[in-house]
């Protein structure tokens, strides 16, 4: 049974211009102790859909205008707010894109991760500080006795990232979802932190839901894939199927304007014609069809469905492409 | 081989720490250390490294957007950074820049046409009418329509943007283009798009690039030579192919092997390497990559390794024990675990 199950979710944001409608329909599962990554461009809808499990999304401008998301059997949409600062920690904890600004700058590294200790934990000053010293052992940070006393802005990009995993693994959640949580960081940075998520992942037998644009983050990470294409979910596949059958042609499209190693210029890179289409106004029926190579009638009319192609393989395409293999 | 188009020597740049209430120089930033290297007519050179390597700087000083301490930079038979501001100004319109982030590099209050057409204007080349016809043909050639000459900044995407940057660093028709992360602003797929005009444009138009990126694969494709830097200095250069198949220095190894490789099946082939960059203000002293290297031995702290030839022609490299590593870089699972 999925520990997180995402039902039918349409998030929609007012704006000046018009609703804009960045997540529309969005269905997803997440198994325990599974990875399941979520790629696509900016602008796809993959962080909303994030932040609509942590119930973060601000409402107004935005509205969840349906759908459910399944925790325990209970719909976390409906959850009291009373019980949500229990929910988001204890059962589901979040890290983020850019670890220069979700640390407070006012107080040091002891002071913020005490506080999440004794508020969770009702013990003192003292084993706070000593459960803060061991977790920031486990996450690797050289001589972690001088960086409790430090403030955010003296650690590097590396390390703050490395100290908001070790918060949000305080409480043992069930799942943990990291929005890009790479991006900021240099390559050789990154690796490191992409390791250490999964090896604490191992250690705690916690789910993890990863959301990024990079295919090559996916690769090297994911038991599970959901690409999105404006707000919508294109296709479902575990990360072997994925890369090796995949069937969506936005899919197929941005798999190969990736350069592979060894390509040089002689070669000119497939791309996909023109941009991401704008959410105020989207395109009826298939949302990728006015870019599409495989467009017919159809799919200008028809929104095409979430099928299944394969065992655990789905795709939302009326022309889906042959399979590879 | 004909001279190279662009030979820059020994360029160092320093930035001054200031700080106290006197604002004394408490220190200096080593932001670009004894940078030398040539970029043929025609050619590309990728230009790699991560973040506070020093490679922005570089290009910056190249075309004097920011002053050398020392060195020189000669283009075209002579020395760019010797020469007073008027003779610069005429040169600049042989060397124009690519900026990397197409939301800030455009003037939000300017149309398309006039971004576009400024540098004429500038330049004062040729009357408005034949201003606005170039206009119109450079639009074309980055895949823009004419019609779309009266619009602002804001209302194009992020590709587009970096379409109209490029347009507007092709209208003097430039025979150097220095671009400074150009992708980085992207999404995938438009990258892709915004990678086949620059190469298509670069055959059309004979153009030479300096191509600044921490994006191993970009690089790698666009590319005919490599410069690696590292905490300011250039530790391996050559051949594209050279460089890729057979890296010679252990920060290029970690490098390539960190990037993301996109085959699930070969996931966990290689380590991360251990520890951070260390503060330019204050360089670890001899080879600058020891704290980090799992190769390190104690001559290493000792002095600075000097860019030597290695194997093959124009491959050269900054580090003492390249010969006796070889073998071992050659196998991609060699940097040991995080700390």
């Amino acid at each position: 049974m999925a520990l997180l199950s995402i039902r039918g979710l349409k998030v929609h944001f007012q704006t000046e211009l018009g609703v804009n409608q960045a997540v529309d329909g969005v269905s997803l599962d997440v198994e325990p102790g599974r990875t399941l990554g979520i790629v696509g461009e900016s602008g796809c809808g993959k962080s909303v859909t994030a932040l609509s499990v942590m119930r973060l999304v601000p409402c107004p401008p935005g509205r969840i205008v349906s759908g459910e998301i399944l925790w325990n059997d209970r719909d976390v949409l409906k959850l009291p707010e009373k019980e949500l600062p229990e929910f988001r920690g204890r059962e589901v904890a979040m890290i983020f894109q850019d670890p220069m600004t979700s640390l407070n700058p006012v107080f040091t590294i002891e002071r913020l991760m005490c506080e999440v200790i004794v508020r969770r934990f009702g013990v003192g000053k003292v084993e706070a500080r000593k459960r803060a010293l061991a977790a920031l052992t486990t996450v690797g940070i050289p001589d972690p006795e001088t960086r409790l006393g430090s403030y955010p802005h003296e650690l590097s990009g590396g390390m703050k990232q490395r100290i908001l995993i070790a918060m949000a693994l305080l409480c043992e959640p069930k799942l943990l979802i990291a929005d890009e949580p790479t991006t900021a960081l240099d390559v050789t940075i990154q690796k490191q932190i992409l390791h250490l998520m999964k090896d604490l992942q191992q250690k705690n037998k916690m789910a993890l839901l990863l959301i990024t644009h990079d295919i090559g983050v996916i690769a090297e990470t994911c038991d599970d894939v959901a690409v999105m294409y404006a707000g919508r979910v294109v296709e479902c596949a575990s990360v072997h199927a994925l890369f090796s059958h995949n069937r969506h042609p936005y899919t197929r499209g941005l798999f190969n304007s990736v350069p592979k190693r060894g390509l040089s210029k002689e070669t000119p890179l497939p791309s996909i014609e023109g941009s991401v289409p704008s959410l105020l106004n989207p395109p009826k029926g298939c949302r990728f069809a006015p870019r599409c190579f495989r467009r017919q009638d159809r799919c200008t009319v028809d929104d095409p469905q979430l099928l299944p192609v394969a065992d655990k393989h789905t795709v939302a395409c009326h022309f889906p492409l042959e399979d590879p293999a | 081989m004909s001279a190279p188009l662009l030979d820059v020597r020994n360029v160092l740049k320093r930035y001054p720490v200031r700080g106290g209430v006197f604002g004394r120089t408490r220190g200096e930033v080593h932001a670009v250390e004894d940078v030398s290297f040539t970029l043929a007519k025609g050619e590309t050179l990728g230009l790699v490294g991560e973040s506070g390597c020093g490679k922005s700087t570089l290009g910056r000083t190249i075309i004097r957007l920011e002053e050398a301490n020392s060195g020189g930079v000669n283009f075209d038979g002579e020395d760019l950074l010797a020469l007073s501001r008027k003779e610069l100004f005429e040169r600049r319109r042989h060397l124009q820049m690519i900026f990397q982030d197409p939301y800030s590099s455009l003037n939000p209050r300017m149309t398309l046409g006039e971004i576009v057409r400024e540098p004429l204007a500038i330049h004062r080349i040729g009357n408005r009418k034949q201003q606005l016809e170039e206009v119109t043909m450079l639009l074309e050639k980055v895949g823009m329509k004419p019609e779309m000459i009266d619009r602002y900044p804001h209302e194009f995407s992020g590709g587009q943007r970096q379409r109209i940057g490029i347009a507007r660093a092709l209208a003097l028709r430039p025979r150097l283009v220095i671009a400074d992360e150009p992708m980085s602003a992207l999404d995938v797929s438009v990258q892709a798009q915004v990678l086949n005009l620059m190469v298509s444009l670069q055959r059309e138009l004979d153009l030479t690039y300096l191509f600044i990126s921490h994006d191993l694969t970009v690089v790698e494709y666009i590319s005919d030579t490599i410069a690696v830097m590292y905490l300011g200095r250039i530790v391996e250069t050559g051949p594209k192919r050279a460089v890729f198949d057979a890296p010679a220095h252990p920060y290029t190894r970690a490098l390539i092997d960190a990037a993301p490789v996109r085959d699930p099946r070969l996931r966990g082939a290689s380590h991360p390497i251990r520890g951070e960059t260390p503060s330019p203000i204050n360089p670890p002293p001899g080879c600058a990559f020891h704290p980090r290297c799992p190769f390190a031995i104690d001559r290493c702290k000792e002095a600075i390794p000097p860019l030597e030839a290695h194997d093959s022609p124009g491959h050269r490299v900054a580090c003492i024990r390249r010969e006796e590593i070889a073998g071992e870089l050659k196998r991609p699972a060699v940097v040991s675990a995080s700390p």
